[in-house]
């Protein structure tokens, strides 16, 4: 049979073994959390808390500024030690409340379970957005604003992301395998506040025993588990889209143009928990892998933990590590230390080692068109990075740079180790400064 | 602590190298080498080597002087420096290869700005400067002498010269040509030294295609064209024109498809810009064989197109995801 | 013969009178002072006027709608020469060179990682707000190089940047490019300038860069009208920046400089004994 997918891409080496096998562990409480306020895309939320007081576990104590923003919640029971800027996954430090867990770990009274049933589809939305719900998959944009499309442009087609094409990251595959009746209670309940008329699980194809078990639970429902071949940007959700339904978003546009819409497994289960149980997203499964680490595993932890204690609950560090990365090997960021807290959207800490770290120089281009033909959206990377180099960037645009999901399969490809998906980016933020500045 | 690396996204890599890319198409021309050794001897040998040498020396020369660091472990100037050999005739003095070599990596290369700046094959235009410079060394043929036949190598000409001058005098095919289509795949004929083995060519791509470094469009699409191209006027007067297999088989046809044109360098870098690409190239090779005044046109075919490719690549665009045509929106 | 001479004769003439044609009916009319203010202007286009190009500024200057002095690499004798075609006053234009505020290359200051990736500052800055620990210093990364119209700006074997005097004209394109906005126009006659942009504590500083501002008040105390220290940093006064040299020697880590002498090339920047690695 020929899997579904799309055109382009490319095939690194998985490294899943590392962790796909270890079950979900839930992480111990570290000795204190550091929660950042900005941790979605969209205005980050402001402290609703003061220093000293005692909160209790899914407490609000960031509150969300404007529509495009979610609250950020207590991870446990504690005392606000401090409110202060503290280093941040995306670069510079940024504000961060402090606590300390008082070890009761016991929830707010507040948070009160409710039957979906009784619900409006508007209260489900407003749901899902006080419990500070986004994206998991790594980009972590607000689930809320995804669930509430305008009138005109009706949602058809549900897809739900199980794909998880990022090389070495089991955490939903866990998910899935461990919770899959959580993850489809999201998805009913996200098909309804949609209206969505379809729905479809992809899973790539590497992961049978995943799709075995999710066709099995489908089994009498609407729901179509879509098998899909084992291709890297599989899970992007353009990519995603184009596979399932043979339909491109276009240029420019959102997945609700063409009558999709994606969510990711966990994010899945975070509205379950959020609609049905009233829990506020506090956690999320995080694969901490890699050749650096002693004892890789797949654990449940709460959002602000830093990664020094994943990294001590994984047995330590078993090589000194040559680069740290939050997130998977194509799209993940690097860190300056462990210092840093885990977010909504921390899908794993992969640890590499000196030896992993490829520093060769860039070298001349070729022009051998690997990154042409690796491209997912069709694009010539070479030409659109030459051009942002140069600054030209009315030509960059020309050559659809603002296109480019910065997937990181031209990079991969390029024998000449040129950092295409950096420069464009490169180019892409020139390109934006340039309309800004130009009204 | 030793200090961390920290880089921007993608942090893996396919592993593939320039210099591997490089020194595998080298690999892939070590059978045409082997042929050409065998049926042409110490003479394409050392063509072979004072080429190759040649190259180097010049690659590191030119370098020196333009302050730039020597790279000459990238394998580009080896391969330069081979592809010429194989597109030179197995008489050619020591001086006209060397010259050749200088001309390949000096005026075809460095000064564009070195590997990845030079909009002509390099080897190429060395061939040609020298086919036009020195036409009587450039096609002076050798029948081939298989090592340990005892023979010596006897000037002739190539099946293509032999066709061009019969039709050039008396409008018609000569009436009995030498060889058979046979000796010309294995590379039993007289041309220059890589040009003659199809098979030898055939199985170096055969690798390159296995490593995944030559896709098939742009030498589908000469050979092709080629093909179709030569058919239609042999169909049209077969007293005249000689059949496609012959066309195929003869010349540097198969050289030029699946070395000379693939270069990546000088050509487009889209789908649909190299399937122009390889068509144009055997659209113009048929052209001058059929009616120009040379008897071989693929050198000619592929340096025309090489100015062509910037066009192409402006033009062959592949269409974005998500857009109708080029850069329009759904 | 007779019949390929004429055939050709005619043709000429045929293409004569169709450029002769366009020439007239496709004429577009430029102001001649224009013309002559594009002759006055230096011609590399490099924007410092805030126009795209010199055509674009010298439109303006026809139409009177900007200065005279807006072009930094003309200097005095353009803006003369602007004056007297337009037929203005000429407005003194202060001659201003850029000036690398940072003496801490990568054997005196240090690097919290190892960056792999674009040849940028801009690019690096923004991993990890740029690999070296010091948030002000030079990046070595040759941003401003590449930007510079007059090739005036070298990158030293250590990663600094450093402006040649001679090349400099005064237009900024460096100073826009820069991301840690290290380097600063400064007036001609001054010399003496403070090499630093950190505006970190004086015990922070010494921790990653030996020849920083330590904000220790000592140039501020020896020439107090030549030397201001704002942010934990010094830096001159240009307006008394005759007064300025008087401190030099007051100055504990040496990132007080005076190029009176004549400004250095790149490999000249620091003293001999630059070479000792730096005590971590």
């Amino acid at each position: 049979m020929k899997l579904k997918t799309f055109a382009g891409g490319i095939h690194p080496p998985d490294n899943k073994q590392w962790s796909s096998h270890k079950a979900i562990e839930n992480c111990p409480l570290p000795a204190e959390f550091v929660v950042p306020l900005a941790q979605h895309i969209g205005a980050p939320s402001t402290a609703c808390v003061d220093i000293g007081q005692h909160v209790a576990k899914g407490q609000v104590i960031g509150s969300a500024k404007g529509f495009v923003s979610v609250p950020v919640h207590a991870p446990t029971s504690g005392e606000v030690v401090a409110i202060e800027y503290r280093p941040h996954s995306w670069g510079p430090a940024l504000p961060a409340i402090m606590i300390k867990p008082d070890g009761e770990d016991l929830w707010s009274t507040e948070l009160q379970p409710s039957d979906p049933g009784q619900l409006s589809t508007d209260d489900m939305i407003e749901k899902v957005r006080l419990a500070g719900v986004v994206g998991m998959g790594g980009a972590a944009f607000p689930a809320h604003v995804k669930m509430s499309p305008p009138p005109e442009k009706q949602v058809r087609t549900l897809i739900i992301n199980g794909v998880e094409c990022e090389p070495y990251l089991t955490a939903d595959y866990r998910m899935m395998l461990e919770e899959p009746e959580r993850i489809l209670r999201g998805v009913a309940l996200l098909q309804s506040v949609l209206g969505a008329e379809r729905v479809v699980i992809g899973i790539e194809a590497n992961k049978p025993d995943a799709i075995a078990l999710f066709e099995k639970h489908c089994a009498g429902t609407a729901f179509e588990v879509v098998s899909l071949q084992v291709k890297y940007p599989q899970g992007a959700e353009k990519q995603l889209i184009a596979a399932v339904t043979g339909k491109q978003v276009p240029s420019g546009g959102l997945p609700m143009d063409i009558g999709a819409a994606v969510h990711n497994v966990s994010t899945a289960a975070a509205v379950a928990d959020a609609i049905v149980r009233g829990r506020p997203l506090i956690e999320r499964v995080c694969t901490v892998t890699g050749p650096a680490i002693r004892e890789p595993k797949n654990l449940r932890i709460r959002i602000g933990t830093l990664l020094s204690h994943l990294v001590e609950v994984c047995g330590g560090l078993a090589e000194e590590p040559g680069k740290i990365i939050l997130g998977g090997p194509m799209m993940g960021f690097t860190q300056l230390g462990f210092n840093v807290p885990a977010t909504k959207g921390t899908s794993g800490l992969l640890l590499l080692r000196m030896q992993d770290v490829d520093p060769r120089p860039e070298g001349p281009c070729i022009r051998c068109a690997r990154c042409v033909q690796a491209c997912p959206i069709k694009l010539m990377p070479t030409t659109i990075a030459a051009y942002a180099r140069r600054n030209l960037t009315a030509e960059a645009a020309e050559y659809c740079a603002m296109d480019c999901i910065e997937c990181g399969s031209c990079s991969y490809v390029c024998p000449s180790a040129i950092p295409l998906v950096q420069t464009i980016r490169y180019g892409k933020a020139a390109i934006l400064a340039k309309k800004r500045n130009s009204p | 602590m030793k200090q961390l690396y920290l880089s921007s996204s993608p942090h893996i890599h396919s592993g593939e190298t320039t210099t591997g890319v490089m020194r595998a198409v080298l690999y892939s021309l070590l059978p045409a080498c082997g042929v050409a050794v065998y049926f042409f001897g110490p003479s394409a040998l050392s063509v072979l080597l004072i080429a190759t040498l040649g190259c180097l020396a010049s690659e590191a020369v030119c370098q020196r002087l333009m302050g730039q660091p020597v790279t000459l472990g990238d394998g580009s100037a080896a391969i330069t420096g081979v592809l010429l050999a194989l597109n030179l005739p197995p008489s050619s003095p020591w001086w006209l290869t060397l010259l050749g070599a200088v001309i390949a990596i000096a005026i075809g290369k460095q000064v564009y700005g070195g590997l990845g700046s030079n909009p002509f094959n390099p080897a190429l235009v060395a061939r040609v400067v020298l086919l036009i410079s020195f036409p009587v060394q450039m096609t002076t043929w050798s029948a081939p002498a298989p090592l340990g036949s005892g023979l010596d190598l006897v000037t002739t000409a190539t099946p293509l010269g032999e066709w061009k001058n019969a039709v050039m005098l008396t409008g018609q095919l000569p009436a009995e040509m030498q060889g058979s289509m046979t000796n010309f795949f294995i590379g039993n004929m007289p041309g220059c030294i890589g040009e003659v083995s199809a098979l030898a060519l055939l199985l170096g791509a055969a690798y390159l295609f296995y490593r995944r470094i030559l896709t098939w469009h742009i030498p589908t699409a000469f050979v092709g064209t080629v093909v179709l191209l030569s058919g239609l006027f042999w169909l049209i007067d077969p007293a005249k024109y000689p059949n496609p297999v012959f066309h195929l088989l003869t010349g540097g046809l198969i050289l030029g498809a699946f070395y000379m044109a693939t270069d990546m360098v000088t050509s487009p870098v889209s789908i649909s810009g190299m399937l122009l690409f390889g068509a144009g190239c055997g659209f113009l090779t048929v052209l001058i064989r059929l009616f120009g005044g040379y008897p071989e046109g693929v050198s000619f075919a592929i340096l025309l197109m090489n100015a062509a490719t910037p066009l192409i690549d402006r033009y062959a665009r592949p269409r974005t995801f998500g857009t109708v045509r080029q850069g329009r929106t759904q | 013969m007779l019949a390929a001479i004429l055939s050709l004769g005619c043709i000429g003439m045929i293409a004569a009178v169709a450029l002769g044609f366009a020439a007239k009916k496709f004429a577009v009319e430029v102001d001649p002072r224009e013309l002559a203010v594009m002759e006055a202007l230096p011609g590399a286009n490099c924007g410092a006027c805030g126009f795209p190009g010199c055509a674009g500024y010298a439109k303006a200057l026809v139409a009177g709608t900007i200065d005279v002095n807006q072009c930094p690499p003309g200097g005095a004798d353009v803006v003369a020469k602007l004056a007297r075609i337009l037929g203005v006053e000429a407005a003194a234009a202060s001659r201003e060179f850029a000036v690398v505020l940072c003496q801490g290359d990568n054997r005196k200051a240090q690097f919290k990682y190892h960056y792999l990736g674009l040849e940028d500052c801009t690019a690096a800055q923004r991993i990890a707000d740029g690999p070296k620990v010091c948030p002000g210093g030079c990046l070595g990364l040759g941003s401003c190089q590449r930007a510079c119209p007059f090739d005036a700006i070298e990158m030293t074997a250590t990663g600094l940047a450093v402006i040649n005097r001679e090349k400099c004209t005064g237009c900024r394109k460096c100073v826009a490019v820069c991301p840690r906005q290290v380097i600063r126009m400064t007036p001609a006659e001054a010399t003496v300038h403070v090499l630093c942009n950190s505006h970190d504590k004086g015990a922070v500083v010494r921790k990653y860069c030996q020849v920083g501002c330590i904000a220790c008040q000592l140039c501020k105390k020896a020439a107090p009208d030549a030397y201001k220290i704002e942010n934990m940093l010094a830096s001159v006064v240009y307006e008394h920046h005759s007064e300025a040299a008087i401190a030099l020697a007051k100055c504990p880590t040496k990132c007080i400089r005076d190029f009176a002498e004549g400004y250095p090339d790149g490999s000249a920047l620091l003293p001999a004994d630059a070479d000792k690695p730096h005590a971590a």
